[in-house]
């Protein structure tokens, strides 16, 4: 197997509010290879967006990365644990946007409605020159514009030579988004976070995007870390997949694993509760029991026990089961598949 | 499923809605949106109608003009209240309007911004009931004490405010508002969508049951598919202001005719790593309603265009029993469902 371009282990992420501790990232250990597309899913408060902030070092205070390792391998370097960087400082500043790019959920929020999108891509081009462009005569602006036209077309933008002067507002939806990944993508990065790149988009312009970056993904072997609430998304572009609730992962394995012979009772009920396409009309879906607890009130032992239906009494509500291997590639944390862990004391 | 033979509740005819672009210092009338453009269907009573379609296709500008929260630009709405004759809601002034009211409510999506943070729950779900005469506060805390348990919550918790509660449990509280005056028709517009997976299934599970206890009739907006799916005996796809397909739900999703709804349902990403996918539906953007082609207005985006889609506006038509499709072509395409 090949090395990890990025080993998160044990990552905890917590928020100090006059309330109390919000522990949004609780020990959260992945891996991704390149080339890999890693789809981490779940829902609200999960702790999925902080896990991706935690990566890129822009979580906003009070929070702030209380333990583990965030390793990020570039060829032949050693690792560098971004966790211990510091989040303003050089280093991080040369690999955020670089070597890890990011899309954003909202690329309305995320340009700068002030700058042409072209600007803004020639800007991180400028900036990053050295990391993706290595020494050498400085890059002209008129090259980096050139640069930025590619940029654009390669996305599917067409009339990039017009469109590189647009403003993010005067772009439609997709073409906005298409423009976003442009940027990730200026400066060859070794590992792209999308951060749920097709919520604020229709259907069918997400049909398109999705492919578009499974198109990408493939030509250009980049590493992704695919963040949605969307399970169709997710069986569509990962190739391994992280479930996670309340800050932890409950589950990971190969997207064949998880949809096809998921372990968790957490990953079951939540496949079985999808409305589809393929269903009967009118008809009852299986449902969760109860709602996910308020991020201050986070439930004692495994955090899903009390909506879990195969909770075990005793064990599931004091303790908080390890992720451990329960396939070939596939690990759950659940008491359920380590009855002796479960027996222990 | 409701039976032909039950009468209809709801009928829209020719419902348009525009809105003015007005430009410069003048305020110049300088073109409109056509958010809705000539739309027709019925509702029948105890049936769910589900309109789907994306962004900008005009559903909630629909659901709003049936609402009478917005003032339809030409077009009949007509509307059964309970024993007596039927209205037209399109003409009526506000003041007309205020005894029918009650009989049609609605349900929205963002479960946050629609309960008033200042006041309790008893105060939400009772204000509808307080608005329409009910001035007992101890008859008000009987019926709303019954209403949050038929919706599933517990009646203890009304006199918290809504950031005490959850997501899924302020939706279920916006439906019984919506409940409080025994509405005949309600209006939900995309009253899952803001819900996380786990909690969607809980609602509309409980949709169907209280349709089913309360004799309901929903036109339900959606952009959802699967979602759709679930809960509607028939389901309307709209695209740029029109309805381009109704059918009953099966038929919709089993063998669609309109080649939007085709794509709509290729586009739908679905939880099974196995499954084809890749193909991409459609190329292209939804026309902007304000200056739409010429022809048929999914013509720039359709696999299947000839010259007559570009020159002759195609009407809704009627194709087979209770189908309705909008396509020159219908009749010889064949179509993959789901």
């Amino acid at each position: 197997m090949t090395t990890p371009v990025l080993e998160v282990k044990d990552l905890r992420v917590h928020f100090f509010l006059d309330e109390g501790v919000v522990r949004a990232v609780d020990g959260v250990s992945f891996d991704v290879r390149p080339g890999q597309v890693v789809g981490i899913v779940g829902e609200s408060g999960c702790g999925k967006s902080v896990t991706m902030k935690a990566i890129l070092q822009i979580v906003e205070p009070p929070g702030r990365i209380v333990a583990g390792q965030i390793l990020f391998r570039q060829d032949a370097a050693p690792a560098v644990d971004l966790a211990r960087l510091s989040p303003k400082g050089t280093a991080m500043r040369a690999i955020r946007g670089a070597e890890i790019a990011l899309i954003p959920q909202e690329p309305m929020a995320a340009f700068s409605p002030v700058h042409t999108v072209g600007d803004q891509i020639t800007e991180a081009l400028r900036l990053h020159e050295r990391q993706w462009r290595g020494a050498g005569p400085r890059l002209s602006r008129r090259e980096a514009r050139g640069m930025t036209v590619d940029l654009l077309r390669s996305v599917g933008i067409s009339m990039p030579e017009a469109r590189v002067d647009a403003y993010s507002w005067q772009l439609s939806g997709g073409l906005r988004q298409r423009a976003m990944i442009a940027m990730a993508l200026s400066c060859r990065p070794r590992l792209l976070i999308a951060d749920e790149p097709t919520t604020a988009i229709d259907v069918t312009t997400q049909a398109q995007i999705l492919n578009l970056l499974r198109d990408l993904q493939r030509r250009h072997d980049t590493a992704i870390v695919f963040i949605t609430h969307d399970l169709g998304v997710i069986a569509q572009m990962a190739h391994h997949v992280v479930v996670m609730y309340l800050g932890r992962v409950m589950e990971q394995g190969s997207v064949a694993d998880i949809f096809h012979a998921p372990k968790h009772p957490y990953t079951r009920a939540l496949l079985r509760s999808i409305p589809s396409v393929h269903a009967t009309p009118r008809t009852l879906l299986p449902t969760i029991a109860g709602s996910i607890p308020h991020p201050l009130g986070r439930p004692r032992g495994c955090p899903f026990h009390p909506r879990c239906p195969d909770a075990i009494p005793g064990v599931c509500t004091e303790r908080v089961p390890a992720l451990k291997p329960v396939g070939r590639e596939q690990r759950a944390s659940c008491f359920l598949y380590h009855r002796d862990e479960a027996a222990e004391r | 499923m409701s039976a032909p033979a039950t009468p209809w509740l709801l009928e829209v005819r020719h419902l348009r809605k525009s809105f003015p672009i007005r430009r410069g210092f003048n305020r110049k009338l300088v073109g409109a949106v056509r958010a809705v453009d000539d739309v027709s269907f019925t509702i029948r009573e105890g049936e769910t109608l589900g309109l789907v379609g994306e962004s900008g296709c005009g559903k909630t500008t629909t659901a709003r003009c049936i609402l009478r929260a917005l003032a339809p630009t030409s077009g009949e709405i007509l509307f059964r209240p309970a024993g007596g004759r039927v209205v037209d809601l399109a003409p009526l002034s506000r003041a007309e309007l205020r005894p029918l009211r009650p009989q049609i409510q609605m349900i929205f999506q963002d479960p946050f911004g629609s309960l008033n943070p200042r006041m309790t729950i008893f105060e939400n779900v009772g204000e509808p009931l307080l608005v329409n005469g009910l001035r007992d506060r101890r008859a008000r805390l009987a019926r709303v004490a019954a209403l949050l348990e038929l919706t599933g919550l517990r009646p203890e918790y009304m006199h918290r405010f809504p950031h005490a509660f959850s997501g899924g449990q302020r939706q279920r509280i916006g439906i019984a508002r919506a409940l409080a005056t025994e509405p005949r028709l309600v209006v939900a517009d995309e009253p899952v969508s803001a819900l996380d997976v786990s909690v969607q299934a809980q609602v509309l599970n409980l949709l169907l049951e209280l349709q089913a206890r309360l004799h309901l009739t929903f036109l339900f907006v959606a952009h959802d598919l699967a979602v759709v799916k679930h809960v509607s005996d028939r389901v309307a796809v709209m695209y740029v202001g029109q309805i381009v397909e109704l059918a009953t739900t099966e038929a919709i999703f089993a063998q669609p005719r309109h080649p939007y709804t085709a794509a709509l349902l290729r586009a739908v990403p679905v939880p099974d790593p196995h499954a084809a996918s890749g193909d991409v539906a459609l190329t292209g953007e939804v026309a902007n309603p304000a200056n739409p082609p010429s022809g048929c207005y999914f013509r720039p985006r359709c696999p299947f265009t000839t010259q007559v889609c570009r020159t002759e506006p195609p009407l809704l038509r009627e194709l087979g029993a209770g189908r309705l499709v909008r396509c020159h072509r219908a009749e010889e395409l064949t179509l993959a469902g789901v």
